[in-house]
C-alpha cells in the first residue's frame, strides 16, 4: 500500500504525537529517569541527609540471599502463571473455536475474570482456599490433604499462581480464539483432506499459524507476572509466610514502603526494568525473524 | 479411477436452509463434470458434501463402487482445489505437496519422485523452496494442482479454482486443467459459476438454479436444446433474447404481427397459449424488408467486438441484441429486418419455463 497523505515540516506531526509523548514522559521516563537517580543515592535512617554512592545499593543487593530467594520464587511464579494461562487458555478457545451450541454463552462467561479487577480476584480465590472458611480448603482437608497457605510458603505459592493464572486466561483466551478464527477454514479442510487427524492438524498446521498471537501473549504475559500481580499477591499473601511468595516487583515495594530503603528499592526497579526491556528485545527479534511466514 | 454417483442427495443447513434439493446423476470413470449455477445455487454445497466437508441430509454418494455418506474425507480418496487455494502458509511448495503423502507415511523418497514429477508437469520445479507468499497467483494456483496430483487420487474436485485469476491467466489455466485431466484421466467434479469455464471444460454439463438441477448434458446439447429458460439466458454469452409471444398454429408461434415457424415446438398446443421465444443473438440473421417470417428490428446502439458486432435495440419494443459479422452495415437509429433458421427458435412454457419441444 502506498502511503497517500503526508504532512510537510515537522510541526503538525509532533503536534498530533503530543498527547502521547507528554503521557509516556510523564508516566514513563520521568518516574524511570527519578529510580535510576535514586537507586545511586542513600538515605540515612532518619532521612536527614542524602549522599551519592554510586552502585552501593546494587552491590549491596546481590549480597541478600532474600534477593536470591525473590528472583527465584519470581522465576517459579512466571514460569508456572504463563504456562498454565497460555496453555489452558488455548485449549478453552480450541473448544470455543468448534461452534458447539450455546458457544456465545460460554465465550461470555470465559471472558470475566477479565474484568475483575486484581485485588477482588485476589479476595475471591483467598475466600475459596481459606483455612477455615473456604469451601475448596475444607474439600481439600476432607481428602486428607494438609492445607494451609497461611503457614506453609508452598501452598501459599500454589495459591498464587492459581489466582493469579485465573485472572490471564480471560485475556490469553480471547487473542487465541481471534488468532483461531483468522486462519482459513478452506487451510484446514484442505489438511482435512490431506489426511492429517485432528491431533496431528493441531500440531502441524493450527499451532504454527497460532505462533505469532502465542509470542505476543508471551511477551504480554511475561509483562503481566512481573508487574500486574502485585495486586494479587498483596491480597491473597502479602508475599509471605516468611517470604515464600515475595516476588521481584512485591519486593520493590515492600522495600520502599515507608521510605526505609528507597536507594535498595530503586535499584531493583531499575534491575526489574532492565530485565523486561531485554526480555522484549530478544522477544521481538525472534518475532521478526521466526514467526513471519 | 472410479465412476461417481449421486442418487437423490439432498442438503438442509443447521439454520433450516435447504441449499441442495434433491439430486441425481453420475459421472463415468475419468469423465469431467461441470456443476454451473449462478452463486448461491448450491454447488460449491453439493462438491463439499463429495469431499465430506459437509454431512449429506439425505440421498447417497458413491465413489467407485463404495457408498461414501459415512467416510472422513481423508478415506474418500479424492483430492480437492480450493478457490483461494488454501496453501499451507508456513510450508515450502515441496512441502506443501508433500504434507498429504506423509500422513500417509509414504516412503520418504516415493514422496520425492512424485513430488518432483507433479512439480515437472506443472513447471514449477523452481519454486519448490519458496513459501506460498512469495508466489503469484497462477504459480500458487499451480501448486495448489500440484498438491492435489501428487496423491493420485480417484476423484479431482475444484472448486472455482479459477475465479481469483485475471481474465487472460484464466484462459490459459483452463487449457491446462482440462490438458491435465485428459494425461492423467481422473474422475473430476468441477464447480463454476461463469458459462464459459462450464462449456469449455465439461465433458458433462450440470446446470443447477436453487438447489436443483435445471439440465444435464454434454455442452453443446445444452446449448442447442436448453431445457428451460433459465438454462437458455444463462448458458451463452451475450445471453439469449427473450419476447413474448403465443401459438399460432402447430410449429408456428406469433410475436406480435410477425409470424415465426419453430420446428423444435410440440405440435399438440392449444391455438392461443401464451408462450415465451427465445433467440439467440448470434443466430440472427438479416433479411430483406418485410419478406415472410421476418421481424423489425430497431437498431440504437452498435458495439464493436472486433471480430464480431453487437447490435443493441428494440424489438417490438422490447430490449433485444442480435450479433452479427464486421462487414454487417447498420446505422443507429434505423430499423433493419431479421430473421431466424426455424430449427434455432426456442420456445418455453410462459409461466415454468419449461422447454415446450424436443429436449
Ligand atoms: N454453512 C452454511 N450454513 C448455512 N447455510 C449455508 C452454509 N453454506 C452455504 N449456505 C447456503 O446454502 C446456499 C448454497 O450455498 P453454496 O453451496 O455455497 O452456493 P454456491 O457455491 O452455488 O454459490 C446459499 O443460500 C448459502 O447461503
Ligand atoms: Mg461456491
Amino acid at each position: 500500500m502506498q502511503k497517500n497523505a503526508y504532512f510537510k515540516g515537522l510541526t503538525i506531526p509532533l503536534l498530533l504525537l503530543l498527547p502521547q509523548l507528554a503521557i509516556t514522559i510523564v508516566f514513563f521516563y520521568w518516574p524511570a529517569s527519578q529510580a535510576v537517580w535514586q537507586s545511586f543515592l542513600l538515605q540515612d535512617a532518619f532521612g536527614t541527609s542524602t549522599e551519592f554512592v554510586w552502585f552501593e545499593n546494587y552491590t549491596e543487593l546481590f549480597s541478600r540471599p532474600e534477593y536470591f530467594k525473590a528472583l527465584v520464587n519470581t522465576a517459579i511464579f512466571s514460569t508456572f502463571v504463563c504456562v498454565l494461562s497460555l496453555s489452558i487458555a488455548l485449549l478453552f478457545a480450541v473448544m470455543a473455536d468448534r461452534q458447539i451450541r450455546g458457544a456465545e454463552i460460554y465465550k461470555t462467561l470465559l471472558i470475566w475474570p477479565y474484568a475483575v479487577a486484581p485485588a477482588i480476584a485476589g479476595v475471591l480465590w483467598l475466600f475459596m482456599f481459606d483455612p477455615s472458611l473456604g469451601m475448596l480448603a475444607r474439600g481439600l482437608q476432607s481428602l486428607g490433604i494438609a492445607w494451609n497457605p497461611r503457614l506453609n510458603g508452598n501452598d501459599a505459592m500454589i495459591l498464587v499462581i492459581l489466582a493469579a493464572t485465573w485472572k490471564q486466561i480471560s485475556y490469553n483466551f480471547l487473542f487465541f480464539l481471534a488468532g483461531l478464527q483468522a486462519i482459513p477454514k478452506s487451510v484446514i479442510e484442505a489438511a482435512v483432506i490431506d489426511g492429517a487427524r485432528p491431533w496431528r492438524r493441531f500440531w502441524t498446521i493450527v499451532f504454527p499459524l497460532l505462533s505469532p498471537t502465542t509470542f505476543f501473549l508471551l511477551t504480554v504475559n511475561i509483562v503481566y507476572v512481573f508487574f500486574d500481580t502485585f495486586g494479587i499477591i498483596d491480597t491473597v499473601s502479602g508475599g509471605g509466610p516468611s517470604g515464600a511468595t515475595q516476588t521481584l516487583v512485591y519486593k520493590v515495594w515492600a522495600d520502599g514502603k515507608g521510605g526505609t530503603d528507597l536507594g535498595g528499592s530503586a535499584a531493583q526497579s531499575v534491575i526489574l526494568l532492565i530485565m523486561v526491556i531485554g526480555m522484549t528485545a530478544i522477544q521481538f527479534r525472534f518475532i521478526e525473524r521466526k514467526v513471519s511466514y | 479411477m472410479a465412476q461417481v454417483t449421486l442418487t437423490n442427495v439432498k442438503k438442509v443447513y443447521a439454520g433450516g436452509v435447504e441449499a441442495v434439493k434433491g439430486v441425481s446423476f453420475d459421472i463415468p470413470d475419468g469423465g469431467f463434470c461441470v456443476l454451473v449455477g449462478p452463486s448461491g445455487c448450491g454447488k460449491s454445497t453439493l462438491l463439499r458434501m463429495v469431499a465430506g466437508l459437509e454431512t449429506i441430509s439425505s440421498g447417497e454418494v458413491s465413489i467407485g463402487s463404495r457408498v461414501v455418506n459415512q467416510i472422513e474425507p481423508a478415506d474418500r480418496d479424492i483430492a480437492m482445489v480450493f478457490q483461494n487455494y488454501a496453501l499451507y502458509p508456513h510450508f515450502s511448495v515441496y512441502d506443501n505437496m508433500a504434507y498429504g503423502l506423509r500422513n500417509l507415511k509414504t516412503p520418504k523418497d516415493e514422496i520425492d519422485k512424485r513430488v518432483k514429477e507433479a512439480a515437472r508437469i506443472l513447471a514449477i520445479e523452481n519454486l519448490l523452496e519458496r513459501r506460498p507468499r512469495q508466489l503469484s497467483g497462477g504459480q500458487r494456483q499451480r501448486v495448489a494442482m500440484g498438491r492435489a496430483i501428487v496423491r493420485k487420487p480417484q476423484v479431482f474436485l475444484f472448486d472455482e479454482p479459477l475465479s481469483n485469476l485475471d481474465a487472460k491467466l484464466r484462459v490459459q489455466m483452463r487449457v491446462e486443467i482440462k490438458k491435465l485431466q485428459r494425461a492423467l484421466g481422473v474422475t473430476s467434479i468441477y464447480v463454476t459459476h461463469d458459462q464459459v469455464e462450464a462449456m469449455t471444460l465439461s465433458d458433462k454439463l450440470v446446470v443447477m438454479n436453487g438447489g436443483q438441477v435445471e439440465q444435464i448434458g454434454v455442452p453443446s446439447d445444452v446449448y442447442r436444446k436448453p431445457a428451460s429458460k433459465f438454462v437458455a439466458t444463462f448458458i451463452g454469452s451475450p445471453p439469449m433474447n427473450i419476447l413474448p409471444a403465443h401459438i399460432d398454429g402447430p410449429g408456428i408461434v406469433a410475436l406480435g404481427d410477425a409470424i415465426l415457424e419453430a420446428r423444435d415446438l410440440r405440435q399438440n398446443l392449444t391455438e392461443g397459449t401464451k408462450v415465451e421465444v427465445g433467440l439467440r443473438p448470434e443466430d440472427i440473421e438479416i433479411a430483406s424488408e418485410g419478406a415472410a417470417g421476418t421481424l423489425p428490428f430497431d437498431v440504437e446502439f452498435i458495439e464493436e467486438l472486433g471480430a464480431t458486432q453487437l447490435f443493441h435495440g428494440k424489438l417490438s419494443g422490447l430490449p433485444f441484441v442480435m450479433q452479427a459479422a464486421t462487414d454487417v452495415v447498420a446505422k443507429e437509429s434505423k430499423r433493419l429486418w431479421i430473421t431466424v433458421d426455424p430449427d434455432r427458435v426456442h420456445v418455453f412454457d410462459a409461466t415454468s419455463g419449461a422447454r415446450l419441444g424436443r429436449v
